[in-house]
């Protein structure tokens, strides 16, 4: 009778273990093509980022040797005489009218020598895995077709090109610029929308009762999360561009010499724009995260005569802290990637002074590739996807700050 | 203070025609019941019948839910504690509370006495407030020398007499225990009656119980509480524990003691 029993029902079971193990397969493949995605990613930045290229010069960079010194290797004062040896008086008489002498760097140097003397120019390139993988044959075609040429392997990510400013030429445009300006709207964003995230967070979870209005807000502000970022870029346009121009140029704290030129397109309307973005996100995940503190922890609070401020700010925020702090480093990854809506606030396409204040013009790392890609020129593309990996990079590295930060508090309560 | 009465020396807290809703629901109904000073006091009844209710209204906890509302007196030590000029975190202080499920804070086991004292305000020498808390709640042996320790690396029983330490440690007059030992096990449970009882020499609570033993063995006086078919809960009879449980006046109280219902 049971064997029989258990005959019958095996056929079931097999089944409904089937069943499961086809969904692990389906998630499996889900996860696969995922990785699949990221991999594809990577290799396409990689190959656009390294590789053989061919650079002629009109001077080549073995005839600057001084004192026996390789180009690359002088000194401030050798790149200066360098400079000056090999360009006509005129145009020196420019550069030194314009304050280009005045504490020069290196870099700025080597740049203007590469720009002047060398007249570098990268005729043709190859992508990083054809370059592996077709060394011998990219040789014969740079020998045969580029006899002037130097062919080098180059890494479009390389230290210069993180300390250089804009340029119109590839070769010497960097992204110093927009990684500052990058930074300084991340950090006033997050210093506008943290505070009041939180606070708003706060009075929605603790304080507020559950009454028509309040709900309608709750709503709202869940919708605000999903809207489409350009039209922040409008809002931010709108109020921080025009209507607040006063505040947003500096012109009412007095920072400009002539108010007249007063101009809302700055670092700060970006960061504030930015801001706004963010804070739906914020005050969402600070709530879930106010939210799953228990119950008992409010209840033990209060039975020893604490106020509501007291057990809010001794016991719910503490335990709240790593989950708004995880919802803040999600929102900062939203906004270091955001570029619909900085085009619109008026973010600077071409701009060679770093920002030295909330009151700068600016622009930001995906402002900058999204220009370089736009470009014509296959070059603009290398170092466009130069310019992807810092932007990666220093996204993580902003991430594990915040999740270093994290843990620390977390750890200790 | 205008709707005093004589106040009675042992009686430490008095509710008159108690009725506490929760929106539309009664879920309390005209209660009235004097606690005595210095002895415990058990509430037991059916689950639902408002035992935990009343409690929660003697240290107007019940006003953390938005929609409960409380009707009639409530006079502790002369004063009537739902007076509008009464701050509620005020009687909070006066009167302690010790939950159902052991809740420490996620915070050092010294912290977690230390905290209520000191912010309501303690001027003294924290330490020995801290030592003589956690002595009075019989764990100060056990913990005295992990005293940085979190409070939630002890066991069920010793969280709970932590719990305790911290009540006693904010000075009040009285304690409320909310089914202080229902996630404990018997030994544990043993441990916080012998306890109860030593605290009683300083202290008057108040325990609600589903334990009838419990009740039976740790109490001084005993409400039994039932509840209409309605739903709301009343008092069904109120009086010393020996004699409710040995000779009770209502029919009703019989057949719950006896584990006819309930």
């Amino acid at each position: 009778m049971s064997t029989s029993k258990s005959s019958k029902q095996n056929p079931r079971l097999k089944a409904r273990h089937r069943t499961g193990s086809v969904w692990q397969t389906i998630f499996m493949i889900s996860t696969l093509v995922g990785i699949v995605a990221l991999l594809a990613l990577l290799y396409n930045i990689g190959d656009s980022a390294f590789g053989y290229v061919v650079v002629e010069y009109q001077v080549l960079p073995e005839s600057l040797e001084r004192d026996g010194v390789a180009l690359e290797d002088q000194t401030v004062d050798q790149l200066l005489l360098t400079f000056q040896e090999n360009v006509s008086k005129g145009l020196y008489r420019r550069f030194e009218a314009e304050g280009a002498f005045e504490n020069p760097t290196e870099v700025d140097l080597e740049n203007l020598i590469v720009e002047w003397v060398l007249e570098a120019r990268v005729v043709e390139g190859w992508g990083f895995w054809e370059s592996l993988r077709n060394r011998a044959e990219i040789q014969a075609q740079a020998a045969k077709e580029f006899p002037n040429g130097q062919l080098e392997m180059r890494s479009w990510l390389n230290p210069n090109f993180l300390v250089s400013r804009q340029s119109e030429t590839a070769m010497k445009a960097g992204v110093r610029t927009a990684i500052l300006g990058s930074l300084w709207t991340i950090f006033i964003a997050i210093t506008f929308a943290f505070p009041i995230g939180v606070g708003a967070a706060i009075y929605l979870e603790e304080y507020a009762t559950d009454t028509f209005i309040n709900r309608i807000i709750q709503t709202n502000i869940n919708n605000l999360a999903g809207v489409p970022s350009i039209i922040y870029g409008m809002l931010g346009l709108a109020i921080f561009v025009r209507a607040l121009e006063k505040i947003t140029s500096g012109a009412a704290f007095g920072v400009l010499e002539d108010p007249t030129t007063a101009n809302g397109r700055t670092v700060l309307s970006a960061g504030l724009t930015l801001g706004l973005l963010v804070l739906p996100l914020i005050i969402i995940n600070s709530q879930e995260a106010i939210r799953a503190v228990p119950q008992s922890l409010r209840q033990a609070s209060y039975g020893l005569g604490a106020t509501k401020w007291q057990t809010v700010w001794y016991h719910v925020l503490p335990n709240a802290i790593s989950g708004v702090l995880t919802g803040t480093i999600l929102s900062i990854s939203r906004a270091i990637g955001e570029t619909a809506p900085l085009v619109v606030v008026g973010a600077s396409t071409f701009i060679r002074e770093d920002p030295s204040g909330p009151f700068s013009k600016f622009t930001t790392l995906p402002i900058q590739i999204y220009q370089w890609t736009a470009r014509p020129q296959d070059v603009f593309r290398n170092i466009a996807a130069a310019a992807i990996l810092v932007l990666l990079i220093l996204l993580l590295s902003l991430n594990a700050t915040a999740i270093f930060l994290r843990n620390r508090y977390a750890r200790r309560l | 203070m205008s709707t005093l009465t004589t106040h009675k020396q042992d009686v430490s807290m008095v509710a008159r025609n108690l009725n506490i809703y929760y929106g539309d629901f009664q879920a309390v109904k005209d209660v009235n019941l004097e606690i005595k000073k210095n002895k415990i006091t058990a509430i037991i009844g059916p689950s639902g019948c408002g035992k935990s209710t009343v409690l929660r209204s003697f240290n107007r906890m019940n006003e953390l839910v938005p929609t409960a509302r409380t009707e009639g007196e409530i006079i502790f030590e002369g004063i009537d504690i739902y007076a509008p000029e009464i701050d509620a975190v005020e009687v909070r202080s006066r009167i302690g509370m010790v939950f159902q499920k052991p809740n420490p804070f996620p915070k050092s086991i010294y912290e977690n006495v230390a905290w209520g004292a000191k912010i309501n305000g303690f001027k003294g020498d924290m330490n020995e407030l801290v030592e003589n808390s956690l002595r009075r709640a019989a764990l100060w042996d056990e913990v005295k020398d992990k005293l940085d320790q979190s409070g939630l690396s002890l066991s069920g029983g010793q969280q709970q007499r932590l719990c305790i330490a911290r009540a006693i440690a904010v000075k009040p007059d009285l304690i409320l225990m909310d089914e202080p030992a229902s996630a404990l096990d018997p030994v544990a449970t043993l441990k916080i009656e012998d306890l109860m009882r030593e605290l009683s020499k300083n202290y008057t609570i108040i325990i609600v119980t589903h334990n009838m033993q419990q009740a039976g063995r740790a109490s001084d006086y005993t409400a039994f509480f039932n509840m209409n078919p309605d739903r709301a809960g009343y008092l069904v009879e109120y009086d010393e524990t020996a004699k409710l449980f040995t000779n009770p006046k209502e029919k009703l109280t019989e057949e719950y003691i006896t584990g006819r219902f309930g």
